[in-house]
């Protein structure tokens, strides 16, 4: 019934479309309501900075308002800011009083407002697989695990740390604790390091524990990858 | 401002506590107002190697719960100006030692004293940590043998991240190696890790290194502490070590074998 009292015009391009953006707006944060007092001080403004009162749309903060909150004139108050170059768009913050005044001049309650950062990076391009980069050494009884990349460390691994990488591992100082590299299933990832000093090696599940590491191999830069399913340990300088 | 310098290890037995008391001597015998803290809360020993364990009337966990303030607890050294006492309770668990009660305390000492020297029980659980959670600087005491290395590796490592430099992302607390107990003919056999063997696991700038001294346990017994004692080479090994704190080059000693002499074989104290 209610459909067929207002028919849309399948036919006819819609008149307009609503899309959520987000703005910078100036926020005139007032501590208190005396017009008087305002007007004084925004005359004072004006004489510093004329182009910036030039239609320019603003939001009222309430927070820091003090003094009662009763018989408040907003319609007074948006006609002193009009006056004066401005737009009221909005309010924020405020007691319920306030707001209801505030409603009533035809101002509107703005939801708070969310950190930009954070909408910042909601809008920028997903990362593609990225290292990570660590650059102290990593102490006996710590892990550092990188997700859907390389783990680069520039400095020592020490015995009883663990290092872990979906991608490759490079260590360009020694390397003495332990390094999974692939734990997630790439077969093509790799270990490279500065001197192969390490209690673990593994590459997707595929390990030798120190004592499986030939003395020959021993604090050599070595790189270490998978090959028809075994662990191949090379020297990277020949 | 008042530096904070935690000594810890790790390990017990390395000689954090021997450390402490002779580093703080040092920095009170050079002029600097400096106060030395036990954190041992239930093995405190730092007052018997500094010979004031008759004094003790409260301590750190009676500062800490209120019961007495500051200047009632710390104890004035008798023949060291300038140093001060703040020994552990023998009766309370580490429990008492909260990030509150030591931050108050500490923000206290360091109105009065120039270097707050903290004395780090062995482990890594509460005490040590609340004893290097507020440091600017460590020194980190480590032994020639692969487990207190590696106990110094991990001790390290959570200065790294778990100090409130590390949390608030200021500066990192900076690190200092003391190599305790070195006895250099030893390492020569291989018995041992050599300094070479130390530094380069662990990768810090080496602040001193003590050799191995019968003096040591004598002067503790005596409670003075071992830098006090003319003539003997771990006490002549600590004052290089806070002379370089402090800022000057000198040559490490001690850390090569010295061929001895009959003569001075026998009337060598150390
Ligand atoms: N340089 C040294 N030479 C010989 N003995 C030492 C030396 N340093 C410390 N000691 C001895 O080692 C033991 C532990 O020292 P201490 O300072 O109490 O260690 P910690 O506080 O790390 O547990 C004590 O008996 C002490 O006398
Ligand atoms: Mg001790």
């Amino acid at each position: 019934m209610l459909l067929r009292s207002f028919p849309l015009a399948a036919e006819e391009a819609p008149p307009f479309e609503l899309k959520g953006s987000l703005f910078t707006l100036t926020v005139l944060h007032l501590f208190q309501l005396d017009r008087a007092v305002i007007e004084r001080h925004l005359v004072e403004k004006i004489k510093q900075a004329p182009a910036f009162f030039n239609n320019t749309p603003v939001v009222i903060d309430l927070e820091g308002v003090t003094g009662p909150a009763d018989g408040v004139d907003f319609v007074g108050l948006y006609e002193l800011l009009r006056g004066h170059g401005m737009v009221p768009v909005g309010i924020r913050n405020g007691g319920p009083k306030l707001q209801a005044a505030a409603r009533l001049a035809g101002l509107p309650m703005l939801p708070e407002s969310r950190p930009v950062a954070a909408a910042r990076k909601s809008e920028a391009h997903e990362p593609i697989a990225r290292s990570r980069t660590v650059n102290h050494p990593i102490r006996s009884g710590q892990q550092v695990y990188a997700a859907e990349g390389d783990l680069i460390v520039l400095g020592a691994v020490s015995a009883g740390a663990e290092i872990i990488a979906d991608g490759n591992i490079h260590v360009y100082g020694a390397l003495r604790g332990r390094a999974l590299a692939g734990i997630k299933g790439d077969v093509e990832a790799r270990i490279f390091c500065h001197s192969l000093e390490a209690e673990l090696i593994s590459i997707v599940g595929r390990y030798r524990i120190s004592e499986q590491i030939e003395p020959a191999d021993r604090g050599k830069a070595m790189q270490i990858y998978l090959a028809e399913d075994r662990l191949v340990l090379e020297p990277l300088i020949h | 401002m008042a530096t904070v310098i935690v000594v810890t290890s790790g390990k017990g037995g390395v000689g954090k506590t021997t450390t402490s008391a002779s580093f703080a001597t040092g920095l009170a015998q050079r002029g600097f107002r400096t106060a030395v803290i036990d954190f041992d809360v239930g093995l405190r020993n730092l007052d018997l190697i500094m010979g004031c364990e008759r004094r003790v009337v409260y301590d750190f966990v009676n500062v800490i719960n209120g019961e007495a303030n500051l200047n009632q607890a710390l104890i004035r050294d008798k023949r060291v100006e300038n140093l001060y006492i703040l020994p552990a309770s023998q009766t309370r668990d580490k429990e008492a030692l909260t990030k509150e009660g030591v931050e108050k305390v500490l923000n206290e000492l360091k109105q009065s004293f120039e270097y707050v020297v903290c004395d780090s029980p062995a482990g890594i659980e509460r005490g040590a940590l609340m004893a290097l959670y507020f440091a600017d600087e460590a020194l980190v005491v480590t032994n020639p043998e692969v487990s207190s290395v590696r106990d110094s590796d991990r001790i390290l490592g959570i200065l790294a991240s778990r100090s409130r430099r590390a949390e608030q992302g200021d500066p990192p607390v900076k690190e200092h190696l003391v190599l305790s107990r070195y006895a250099p003919e030893r390492a020569d056999r291989g018995d041992m890790l050599s300094v070479e063997d130390v530094l380069e696991i662990l990768g810090i700038p080496l602040l001193g290194v003590i050799p191995e001294s019968q003096t040591v346990l004598q002067s503790s017994n005596a409670g003075v502490p071992v830098i006090m004692e003319d003539g003997s080479e771990a006490g002549a090994a600590y004052g290089d070590l806070v002379d370089r704190f402090l800022g000057k080059t000198l040559p490490h000693r001690f850390i090569t074998t010295q061929k001895k002499g009959f003569l001075k074989r026998l009337f060598s104290g150390s």
